[in-house]
């Protein structure tokens, strides 16, 4: 199913609104069984819109990015996704979010739930100013109550899917500010792991890194997505083009285009994408 | 492992946060109790004639704050005559001239310890020094200095917030313009402070007035039958009064010592209603 | 290659700003200094009248005596134990703190993470009130509206060290509430964002993240009260009693440190007679108290700051 853009012809210059650029998104693939489904969701501070009505669905086991210039929403869709924006007061959100198929606005839904299944890692690295363990064991120790056993086999094991536990695990019970940058964000990582969540939204998480760590958190990337959904917001097409399966493009809060990755940066359907694509904005 | 109930944590954390509403519940119902109380006790005492009688420990009905109020505006009127130049010159020079060295960091360090000093130690100096040692007796002189040096403090430290919440534009624009430090900082930055400084100046007002034992200690009467004469004239203080009173029985003094609150809180009150007002006005008056 | 790089750098330098200097600003600068070191020759004096007089104290009486006497009889039997001076001090303040700190915090934590704008509108005012209100008013409070109920729901004596306890407790609400909401809000957003982030509630966030992050921010403002609670006169001197025995019946009469000392001073002292020095034993030992309490604030405070700024 194709739906396609308004005919290049039709199209003027850039004094046009993104309203009259995009009459639909451009969504070139059907995606069976979504980890995440979100139906015209809008999130709005205040008066002021941040998204609107983005119909997106994400699908499993595979990265997905999300592309666009900066201030074009993509942080706000992905924190709706695990429902972060509730901590933020003057946040409006409508429209429905699907989490492995329940509305994850829906009325009795407690967003505590929905966070241990869907994981945010930030920008800036933010471990706890606790041991490396501590940092692990807090997420494990607020969902499930465990034996101390238990808990060693779980640090251990998140560690190892985080691709940290070589480096701290003569370190466990030092302070976790202690780490490199890159081991913070793998920290982070496996901090969010240790719940075992079913999907990992990422927000720019190399952006504060060396091209080293960021190498590594990106091979860290094709080893989870196994065993989840992975959505990232970059602002770095190349990174997208590196990880992404699928890649979203965003602008002014509205979806543009969704493709496989590939397809959308080599041949893309809408002009905003391309011309985003090929630096001339953004 | 067991996953936990969802609804055992929100639970726990409804009982809880009952239980943080518990400490101010209890803060806003002892500040309306407190009101009430003395209020309800003062009623029957307050007339206009509890500012004109003098105070005696015979009759209730008769008793007053006249010479304690006069008493109480020479005493905190002389504070802020010492302590606010001081106070405010310290200021601004910790803030603007001091510079980073051991010097600068141990006063710095004598002023935010002398705030925590207790009132009844600077009492006790007052007692010491301006009474015994210099021999100036209970006077309105030596209430006045033991009082300086208590306030002296918190205008050296609300001078400083004050300077500090300058914004940095006003002194890039002054150097600039290749004004000299003191230029800058008489027309340009003590002005754009003034809202701050004022508040410094109330602060240090509403303390002086109301604080009991430094007075208590150094000597201030218990009654007086005469009106304070000057800054060399035995005095009494409003709130050592009220405490005076305080001591007499309850059944009958009890509402003659909540009317001298009335009176004080009376006094703050206006005070602060005037801080106000001036610095709407000052703060209108910039762009 | 390095001369060019030092004549470059004096062009530098000479390119930034500065202060133009008159001859004036000299004067300028000694004078707020002068002002400024008043506060040192303030404490020394406090030191020194202190010293001096708790000194001559301490050569008529051994000073081992007066710290570890239990008896206080300065006027009658002229022994001059101050245990029962420091044990009053210290239940007072201690069990004001017992009362304050918690509620303080509580409402600190509630302004801080559940509270609505418009109750903050309401709760923040109240407690500013409160912090202004003088001691004298506190204490009269305490006269008339807790000593009864204290007297008539526990048989306590209409003067006694509960009424203290309850009303300082009281008095340190705000302190300790604005103070630990200071600390709270010192800690960085993203701490708190991560903890929500992995599925925390608002109170596990707060309990197990904000709070042992601020830790020495709010340890500061703890040790800040009690410090106030020690130091505290017109309540103790209004409700507490008299009584110099040694006794830790809250119920009873006792009295602290400062409040021995105002008290004293109301009636006759001559000067050199030893119930004087006593005095000044005593203000010298309630100034070293407090002020190795506010050193310990600062020090644990300096710690915070260097955390999160």
């Amino acid at each position: 199913m194709r739906l396609l853009v308004k005919e290049r012809k039709e199209r003027e210059t850039a004094s046009e609104t993104v309203e009259d650029l995009v009459v639909r998104p451009s969504v070139a693939v059907e995606v069976e069984y979504p980890a995440i489904e979100s139906r015209d969701l809008s999130v709005a501070y205040g008066r002021k819109p941040a998204i609107r009505e983005i119909s997106l669905r994400i699908p499993r086991n595979q990265t997905t990015a999300i592309i666009g210039p900066s201030g074009c929403g993509k942080s706000t869709y992905l924190r709706a996704i695990n429902r972060m924006n509730d901590t933020i007061p003057t946040a409006r959100t409508t429209g429905q979010l699907f989490v492995d198929g329940e509305d994850v606005y829906g009325p009795d839904v407690d967003p505590v739930l929905l966070r241990r299944k869907v994981g945010l890692i930030f920008q800036k690295p933010n471990p706890f100013p606790k041991t490396v363990y501590k940092n692990i064991a807090f997420g494990v120790n607020i969902h499930f109550r465990t034996t101390p056993e238990e808990m060693d086999t779980i640090v251990e094991s998140a560690l190892r899917q985080a691709n940290l536990w070589d480096e701290v695990k003569d370190r466990l019970q030092e302070s976790a500010l202690g780490l490199s940058g890159g081991q913070q964000q793998r920290l982070c990582i496996a901090r969010a792991l240790a719940i075992q969540p079913e999907a990992l939204l990422m927000d720019e998480p190399c952006s504060a890194l060396d091209p080293v760590a960021t190498a590594r958190i990106e091979d860290l990337m094709f080893e989870l997505k196994k065993e989840m959904a992975i959505v990232i917001v970059t602002h770095n097409m190349q990174q997208a083009a590196r990880v992404a399966d699928y890649t979203a493009f965003m602008y002014l809060g509205r979806l543009v285009e969704f493709n496989r990755t590939r397809e959308l940066f080599e041949r893309p359907q809408a002009d905003l994408t391309e011309n985003y694509i090929t630096g001339r904005f953004g | 492992m067991k996953p936990r109930s969802i609804a055992v944590r929100r639970m726990t954390e409804r009982v809880y946060v009952a239980g943080f509403l518990v400490g101010i519940g209890i803060a806003l119902l002892a500040l309306i109790v407190l009101l009430a109380s003395i209020l309800i006790t003062a009623w029957p005492r307050l007339s206009p004639a509890i500012l004109f009688n003098y105070s005696n420990a015979r009759d209730p009905a008769t008793a007053g704050y006249a010479a304690a109020i006069v008493g109480t505006l020479w005493v905190v009127g002389l504070t802020l005559l010492f302590s606010l130049p001081l106070g405010i010159a310290a200021g601004v020079y910790l803030e603007e001239y001091a510079g980073k060295g051991r010097v600068s960091r141990i006063l710095q360090a004598a002023v935010t310890n002398l705030a925590g000093v207790p009132s009844v130690v600077f009492g006790l100096l007052g007692l010491a020094v301006f009474v015994r040692f210099f021999g100036l007796g209970p006077i309105v002189l030596a209430g006045a200095l033991t009082l300086t040096m208590l306030v002296f403090p918190y205008v050296v430290i609300t001078t400083q917030e004050a300077i500090r919440a300058v914004p940095s534009s006003i002194r890039d624009a002054a150097l600039a313009l290749g004004s000299t430090k003191w230029q800058a900082i008489r027309r340009q930055i003590l002005p754009a402070a003034s809202p701050g400084l004022l508040t410094a100046a109330i602060l240090a007002a509403a303390r002086a007035m109301g604080e009991t034992a430094p007075l208590l200690v150094i000597g201030a009467l218990f009654l007086q039958t005469f009106i304070p004469y000057g800054p060399e004239s035995p005095f009494i203080a409003l709130p050592v009064l009220i405490y005076a009173y305080t001591i007499l029985p309850v059944d009958q003094w009890g509402g003659v010592a909540a009317a001298g609150i009335v009176v004080l809180l009376g006094l703050l009150f206006s005070i602060n209603a005037v801080a106000i007002i001036v610095r709407n006005r000052l703060q209108r008056q910039r762009w | 290659m390095g001369r060019e790089t030092a004549r470059a750098r004096k062009v530098l330098a000479s390119l930034e700003p500065k202060w133009v200097w008159e001859r004036g600003e000299t004067l300028v600068r000694v004078v707020l200094f002068l002002a400024a070191a008043f506060a040192v020759l303030v404490t020394l004096a406090i030191f020194l009248a202190l010293i001096f007089d708790a000194v001559a104290f301490f050569e008529v009486v051994n000073p081992i005596d007066f710290y570890t006497g239990t008896v206080w009889s300065p006027d009658i039997r002229e022994v001059f134990g101050v245990l029962p001076l420091l044990a009053g001090t210290l239940i007072i303040a201690g069990g004001a703190c017992l009362i304050g700190i918690p509620l303080g915090l509580s409402a600190a934590i509630y302004l801080r993470e559940y509270a609505p704008a418009r109750v903050r509108e309401v709760v923040k005012p109240v407690l500013e009130v409160l912090a202004g209100i003088p001691t004298i008013v506190y204490g009269l409070f305490a006269l008339l509206a807790v000593a009864p109920l204290l007297r008539v729901w526990f048989g306590a004596s209409f003067f006694n060290g509960a009424n203290a306890i309850i009303v300082i407790g009281i008095l340190i609400i705000p302190l300790v509430s604005s103070l630990s909401e200071d600390a709270l809000t010192a800690v960085p957003v993203d701490l708190r964002d991560g903890a929500l982030a992995l599925g925390a509630t608002k109170l596990e966030a707060t309990t197990r993240v904000l709070l042992p992050a601020a830790l020495s921010g709010v340890g500061s403002s703890f040790i800040l009260a009690f410090s106030r609670a020690v130091g505290e006169t017109m309540i103790v001197l209004i409700v507490a009693g008299q009584n110099t025995d040694l006794t830790f019946n809250i119920f009873g009469q006792m009295t602290t440190l400062a409040g021995w000392a105002a008290k004293r001073t109301t009636g006759d002292v001559a000067v050199g007679e030893t119930v004087y020095l006593a005095l000044f034993a005593v203000g010298f030992t309630l100034f070293v108290v407090t002020l190795l309490l506010n050193l310990a604030s600062d020090a644990l405070r300096a710690r915070f700051r260097e955390a999160y700024e």
